[in-house]
C-alpha cells in the first residue's frame, strides 16, 4: 500500500501544481469580480458627477450671455421673445407657491394618518391601510394631472366660481395628495421606532392616547418627522406633469394660488416640447432653470439632515 | 392648588376620551379621503373612457380623430423602453448591492457611494432628464430614442433596485455565509449559489417596484425629446423595411412614444373628444402600474410569511 502510493508521487506531482494554477486562477477571477461590482456600484457616482458636469457646464454658457443679477433680480420670463428677459423667480414663485399648498395639504394629513397608523390604529386596520397608502404612491404622475386638470378644477369652479381653467390650487391640492403617502409611511416609520417604554410611562401617568401621542412620541419622534417633511418638500418643489397639465404654463410672477403660473418643472417640459436647435439660448435656459431647481433640493436637503442632526434622540 | 372633585376627575377622564375619538374619527377620515381619491380616479376614468374598451383602441396609431386613435405606439414604446431599462438597471443595480453589503470595506469610498445613493432618491426626475439630454441624445450620439429613454429611466430606478437589494442580502444571516465559506467556497461562489437565490424574492419585489415608477415616468421622457405623434412602429428584427433588412438592434434607435407622453398628450387637447382618449388610455396605465405595485405587495407578503431562517 504504502509502496504504491510513493510510487505513484511523481505522477501526482503535476496535479498539485494544477491546483496551485487553478487557485491563483480562482483569486483573480474573484478580484476581477469584485472590481465590477464596484463598477456598478460607482455608476451612481458617476450618475451624480454626470448631472453636476450637464448642468452646470450647459449653465456657464448661459450665464457669460446672461448676468447671474438680471436672472435673480428680472421680474419677467421671456426667454423665447424678441425682447428676451431671464428672471428665473417668475418660475421660482410658481413653484413655491404649488409647493406651499401641496404641503398644506400634505403634512397635516400625512401626519395625522401616520399617528393614526402608529398610536391609535390595530394591526389589522395597518396591515389594510398601508397597501392602500402604497398604491396612491405608486399612481404615475400623468394620472394625477389628468385628475386634477378635469376632476378637481371643474368641482372647485363650484366653490370658487372665479377660478381659471388652469391653477396653480387645483395642481397643488392634488400633488398633496401625491405627496400625503411619502410623509405617512415615513413618519410611521420614526413614530415605531420610538420605544414601548416611553408611552408606558406616559399611559402610567394617566395620559390618554392621544396626549401621549402628542406629547411623548411625536417629540421623541421630530427628527424623523422633519426628514419626511422635507422628503414631500423635494417632492413637491420636483414635481413636474401634475403642473405642466394643471396649472398652465404661462410665466406669471405671482404668489396667488388662485392663478395660472408655469414653475421651472413645467418651463423644462414646454420648451422640451417643442423644437429648440441644440446650443441655442433657449435650449441653454432649461439647464439654468434645472441647475436652480436641483440647488433648492439640495438647500432643503442639507436643512433637513441639519434638522435630523440637531434634534436626533437616541434610546 | 386645591385638589380636584371625583366630578371634576370624571369630566377630564371624559374629555380626554372624546379627544382621543375625534382624533381617531380624524385619522379614519385621512384614510378614507386617500382611498377615496383612488376611487374617484379610477371611476371617472372608466365612466369617461369605457366607449374606447375596443380591440381597435389598442391596435391604431394615434389620429387627428379622437375617435379614430388608438394607443399602438405608446404601449409598444413602453413596453420596449421597460426592456431596455430592465436589462440596464437590475444587473446594475443588484451588482451595486452586492458589493456594498458583501464586499465593501468601511471606508470614504463606501460611505461616498452610500450617501450618494440616499441623496439620488430625492432628485427630481426632469433632473435625470436634463442628464440624459446632455449625455445621452448629444454627448453619447444615441439621438432621442428607444436606447436613450430606457438608460434614462435606468438611472432613475437604481437607486430603488439597490435599496432593495441590500434589505433583502441584510436579512439573511451570517451562517449561511460561514457554513457557505467553511467547505471552501470563495466570496464569489458564496453570492451567486446562497446569497442572490435567497434575496431573490425581495430583490424582484424591488425591481417590480422600480418597473412600475419607471412605466409611469413622463418628465425626463420628454425632456429628452420623444415625440407625442408616432404612426409608426419601431423596426421589427431581421425584417424587410422600406430601407432593407432592419438589424437585430435597430429598434432601439427609433423615435418612440410612450403611454404617458400620449395620456399628456391628449389631456392638453382643446377638444373634449380627446378626453375620452386621455381617460381610457390613463385607464389603461393605472392598470400596468396597478397591477405590478400589487404583485409586489404580493410578492412581500408571501416572503414576509414563508422565510424562517
Amino acid at each position: 500500500m504504502n509502496h504504491a502510493m510513493s510510487a505513484n508521487l511523481p505522477s501526482e506531482l503535476p496535479t498539485i501544481s494544477d491546483r496551485l494554477a487553478k487557485n491563483a486562477m480562482r483569486n483573480l477571477t474573484e478580484r476581477l469580480i469584485e472590481f465590477m461590482l464596484l463598477g456598478a456600484a460607482a455608476v451612481s457616482v458617476l450618475t451624480t458627477l454626470g448631472i453636476v458636469y450637464v448642468l452646470v457646464s450647459e449653465s456657464i454658457t448661459f450665464f457669460a450671455q446672461i448676468g447671474i443679477v438680471e436672472f435673480l433680480t428680472d421680474t419677467q420670463w421671456t426667454p423665447l421673445f424678441d425682447d428676451a428677459h431671464f428672471g428665473i423667480m417668475v418660475l421660482v414663485s410658481g413653484t413655491l407657491v404649488s409647493s406651499f399648498v401641496a404641503l398644506a395639504v400634505a403634512i397635516p394629513m400625512g401626519t395625522v394618518i401616520a399617528i393614526y397608523l402608529s398610536e391609535f390604529a390595530d394591526s389589522r386596520v395597518r396591515e389594510m391601510a398601508k397597501p392602500i397608502l402604497e398604491l396612491l404612491g405608486g399612481i404615475p404622475t400623468i394620472v394625477f394631472g389628468y385628475f386634477a386638470l378635469l376632476v378637481v378644477t371643474p368641482i372647485l369652479q363650484v366653490i370658487f366660481p372665479s377660478l381659471p381653467g388652469f391653477s396653480l390650487l387645483s395642481a397643488g391640492l392634488v400633488m398633496g395628495i401625491m405627496i400625503v403617502p411619502y410623509v405617512a409611511s415615513l413618519s410611521e416609520d420614526a413614530m415605531r421606532a420610538v420605544p414601548m417604554s416611553l408611552r408606558e410611562g406616559a399611559y402610567a401617568m394617566g395620559s390618554t392616547r392621544l396626549y401621549t401621542a402628542i406629547h411623548v412620541v411625536v417629540p421623541a419622534a421630530i427628527s424623523g418627522l422633519a426628514a419626511s417633511y422635507i422628503l414631500g418638500i423635494s417632492r413637491a418643489v420636483g414635481e413636474t406633469m401634475i403642473l405642466a397639465v394643471a396649472a398652465g404654463m404661462q410665466p406669471n410672477l405671482t404668489w396667488n394660488p388662485m392663478e395660472p403660473a408655469a414653475t421651472i418643472t413645467s418651463y423644462i417640459v414646454q420648451v422640451a416640447l417643442g423644437d429648440l436647435p441644440h446650443g441655442s439660448i433657449g435650449y441653454q435656459t432649461i439647464f439654468a432653470a434645472g441647475l436652480t431647481l436641483l440647488l433648492i433640493t439640495l438647500l432643503f436637503n442639507i436643512l433637513g439632515q441639519w434638522l435630523r442632526a440637531k434634534y436626533r434622540e437616541n434610546y | 392648588m386645591k385638589p380636584l372633585t371625583t366630578e371634576q376627575i370624571r369630566a377630564v377622564i371624559a374629555r380626554g376620551k372624546t379627544n382621543d375619538l375625534i382624533f381617531k374619527s380624524l385619522g379614519i377620515f385621512c384614510l378614507a379621503l386617500a382611498l377615496l381619491v383612488i376611487v374617484a380616479l379610477i371611476a371617472d376614468m372608466v365612466m369617461k373612457g369605457s366607449e374606447r374598451f375596443t380591440v381597435d383602441f389598442f391596435l391604431n396609431f394615434a389620429s387627428r380623430r379622437a375617435t379614430e386613435a388608438g394607443i399602438l405606439s405608446a404601449w409598444v414604446g413602453s413596453l420596449l423602453v421597460m426592456l431596455v431599462t430592465a436589462c440596464a438597471a437590475v444587473p446594475l443595480g443588484v451588482a451595486a448591492g452586492l458589493y456594498l453589503e458583501e464586499y465593501a470595506k468601511r471606508n470614504w469610498l463606501t460611505s461616498i457611494i452610500e450617501i450618494n445613493i440616499t441623496n439620488l432618491a430625492a432628485v427630481p426626475s426632469i433632473v435625470y432628464g436634463l442628464l440624459a439630454l446632455g449625455i445621452f441624445v448629444y454627448q453619447f450620439g444615441f439621438g432621442q430614442s428607444i436606447l436613450s429613454a430606457g438608460l434614462t429611466l435606468a438611472l432613475l430606478i437604481l437607486p430603488i433596485i439597490i435599496v432593495s437589494t441590500r434589505e433583502a442580502i441584510r436579512a439573511i444571516p451570517a451562517m449561511i455565509r460561514e457554513g457557505s465559506m467553511a467547505v471552501g467556497a470563495t466570496r464569489w461562489q458564496t453570492c451567486r449559489y446562497h446569497i442572490v437565490p435567497y434575496a431573490m424574492p425581495g430583490i424582484l419585489t424591488g425591481v417590480i417596484i422600480g418597473l412600475a415608477r419607471a412605466i409611469g415616468e413622463t418628465a425626463p421622457i420628454i425632456t429628452i425629446g420623444a415625440l407625442t405623434f408616432i404612426a409608426f412602429l419601431p423596426p421589427v428584427p431581421l425584417t424587410e423595411t422600406g430601407q432593407g433588412t432592419a438589424g437585430l438592434f435597430d429598434w432601439l434607435m427609433s423615435p418612440f412614444t410612450v403611454m404617458p407622453i400620449q395620456i399628456f398628450n391628449w389631456t392638453s387637447r382643446p377638444d373634449p373628444a380627446f378626453e375620452v382618449n386621455a381617460a381610457a388610455a390613463g385607464f389603461v396605465l393605472m392598470a400596468m402600474v396597478l397591477s405590478m405595485n400589487a404583485v409586489a405587495i404580493w410578492l412581500r407578503y408571501r416572503l414576509r410569511k414563508n422565510i424562517k431562517w
